[in-house]
């Protein structure tokens, strides 16, 4: 190995990791909110770019009929509640964000089938269907057991993401997909070829990382989030709804998820079922990070995309074992280094 | 007619009945506070009364059936708590606490800027720690912080659970002085102390819990008289 495919690997590298970066975030975000680990979240980044591959031919995403079954249920199981508490006064507005809103991507893209539209909106459309996708599984599958372990919160989600799967080659079928480059630009940096592909994974990896932190320090909304992650009966007391909150965990989480799902359909070929090892992958970031610190779990999540690109290069035939390898000191050290910080936090 | 009406209301743990029978009442602009040793169901009162805890029997706030609101409708309609555990938000700044204590009325920016300026004014200690995150606070501090917090959603009844634990006297002396101060605001108070003579020395009216039960209720400065509270809770004097 020169240096220069030392260069080439950082590179490439980088770029993956950068993908994990915002699907790890998407994880941090979910969890610290929700305490759901949400294992199906890297599906959510395959949809995408699986919907994103059906709107350059023209056809009907399987997304439509996705989201169709997923508003409908969350409808239904949010009407009974209401009705069951007799807060009738409340069902418009249940219809209007379980039903109506997230069918509207979902029946303007059913209805323009066969129309190829230009890139930015192919983009949008495609990020538009993939967003209601985690909240209404949210409000199906997570809500009547919120206060349930995170280990419950956890198998459920396992749970789901095999469904999830099961839905996706239905509506999605067995084929891969890869879509056209969103850029063609190649430059050439101190004799290395770089592509602007990759640099626009960089480059929308920092900026969603960016206007995260901006959410986070400058926004009341943002601030209610780190409060209901915080302390969930403080944030109660103050009025903040952990529903709410857990709602606008996931869509964010689902935008960052859709971005990467966007930005990895040029470079890789998506399946159905491709979005477990996203996420896997970005899972191990956000475990350096401990489930709680986002500029960790970024740095983690580098990191694997750069372990990742090394291995594949010295001994391919290992690279997933490697990674995922990567968890079994990454814990050892949490362990060792800070034994005895959560029995502080428990005292707050 | 009263703000908060609590009336015969039960609350158990599973089988165990904590609270049994409680009927409780404050006017608007009272303080009322509720004495009784430690392990006497005041806490779980507070807790059904905010909506954490299930609870039998009938309440209302302002006229409204407690049970067609949830806590975050109660706060929004200026009814809080201040918890004996604070429930502060350790990892956030002091001035990000208070501004999410105004978070029900997060669309009346004018207002919560008066509040929060307020707020600086009254606990002049916020006010230097501002940047400093919540979990650095001491004891004292911590107690301003969730008074302040709560002040924020400009609350109309505010209930106090032992205020005063673990402070220093002095401290415990200026917090109870800002109790009384906040009647000025309009403020009712329901306050639980163990502390009973500071207690009902702020207080308007008291009741006496002991066992889950009231056994006995009056205006607070009788109740500093009567011997059966004396004997019990203010050392006998």
């Amino acid at each position: 190995m020169n240096g220069e495919i030392a260069a080439i690997l950082a590179m490439d590298g980088i770029a993956s990791g950068a993908i994990y970066v915002l699907i790890g975030l998407g994880l941090v975000l979910i969890f610290a909110v929700t305490r759901v680990i949400f294992v199906p979240f890297g599906d959510i980044a395959a949809f995408t770019a699986l919907s994103l591959a059906s709107l350059e031919t023209g056809g009907r995403p399987g997304t439509v009929g996705l989201v169709a079954v997923l508003a409908v249920l969350a409808t239904a199981v949010e009407a009974v509640a209401l009705v069951r508490n007799r807060a009738f006064h409340r069902l418009p507005r249940a219809l209007l964000f379980y039903l109506v809103l997230p069918l509207i991507p979902a029946a303007a893209v059913w209805f323009a089938a066969g129309t190829t539209f230009s890139m930015p909106v192919r983009i949008v459309l495609s990020l538009a269907l993939v967003l209601p996708i985690a909240p209404l599984l949210d409000r199906i599958v997570f809500r009547p057991i919120a206060d349930a372990s995170v280990l419950l919160l956890l198998t459920v989600a396992v749970a789901l993401h095999f469904a999830l799967s099961g839905l996706g080659l239905m509506f999605f079928g067995p084929e891969g997909v890869r879509t056209k480059p969103l850029t063609d630009a190649v430059f050439d940096v101190a004799g290395l070829i770089v592509n602007g592909q990759m640099l626009l994974i960089l480059a929308a990896s920092i900026v969603f990382c960016g206007l995260l932190f901006l959410y986070f320090e400058f926004t009341i909304q943002g601030k209610a989030l780190r409060a209901t992650a915080v302390n969930r009966v403080g944030a109660r007391l103050v009025g903040i709804r952990p529903t709410s909150t857990g709602t606008i965990a996931y869509l964010l989480a689902s935008l960052l998820a859709g971005i990467s799902g966007v930005l990895i359909a040029p470079v890789t070929t998506i399946f159905y079922d491709s979005g477990f090892l996203l996420g896997l992958k970005a899972f191990v970031g956000a475990i350096i990070g401990a489930m709680v610190s986002y500029p960790v779990t970024a740095l983690g999540a580098v990191m694997v995309g750069l372990l990742e690109s090394f291995t594949s290069f010295w001994l391919s035939a290992y690279k997933e074992v490697l990674v995922f390898s990567l968890l079994i000191p990454v814990l050892l050290w949490r362990s060792l280094a800070f034994a005895g910080t959560e029995e502080e936090e428990a005292e707050e | 007619m009263a703000l908060l009406s609590i009336d015969q209301v039960s609350v158990a743990y599973d089988k165990v009945e904590a609270v049994r029978g409680v009927s409780l009442a404050i006017e608007p602009g009272q303080i009322v506070t509720v004495i009784g040793p430690n392990g006497a169901g005041k806490t779980t009162l507070l807790g059904a009364a905010i909506g954490l805890l299930p609870w039998r029997g009938r309440m209302s706030f302002d006229g409204i059936d407690l049970r067609r609101l949830d806590v975050e409708a109660r706060i929004e309609r200026g009814f809080c708590l201040v918890p004996e555990t604070r429930e502060l938000f350790g990892d956030l700044s002091v001035s990000d606490n208070l501004l999410l204590g105004g978070y029900s009325r997060r669309r009346d920016s004018a207002g919560l800027k008066q509040s929060l300026a307020d707020v600086y004014k009254r606990f002049p200690r916020l006010d230097e720690r501002r940047n400093q995150k919540a979990s650095t606070l001491s004891g004292g501090e911590r107690q301003m912080l969730a008074l302040g917090r709560a002040l924020m959603a400009k609350p109309r009844l505010l209930m106090l659970d032992e205020p005063s634990l673990g402070l220093a006297p002095i401290i415990v002396r200026e917090v109870f002085k800002i109790i009384a101060s906040l009647r000025e605001l309009g403020v009712s108070i329901l306050l639980v102390e163990q502390n009973a003579r500071a207690a009902l020395e702020t207080a308007d009216f008291g009741y006496v819990l002991e066992t889950g039960e009231i056994v006995h209720s009056g205006a607070a400065a009788d109740l500093m008289h009567d011997p059966r509270v004396t004997a019990s809770y203010l050392g006998g004097h």
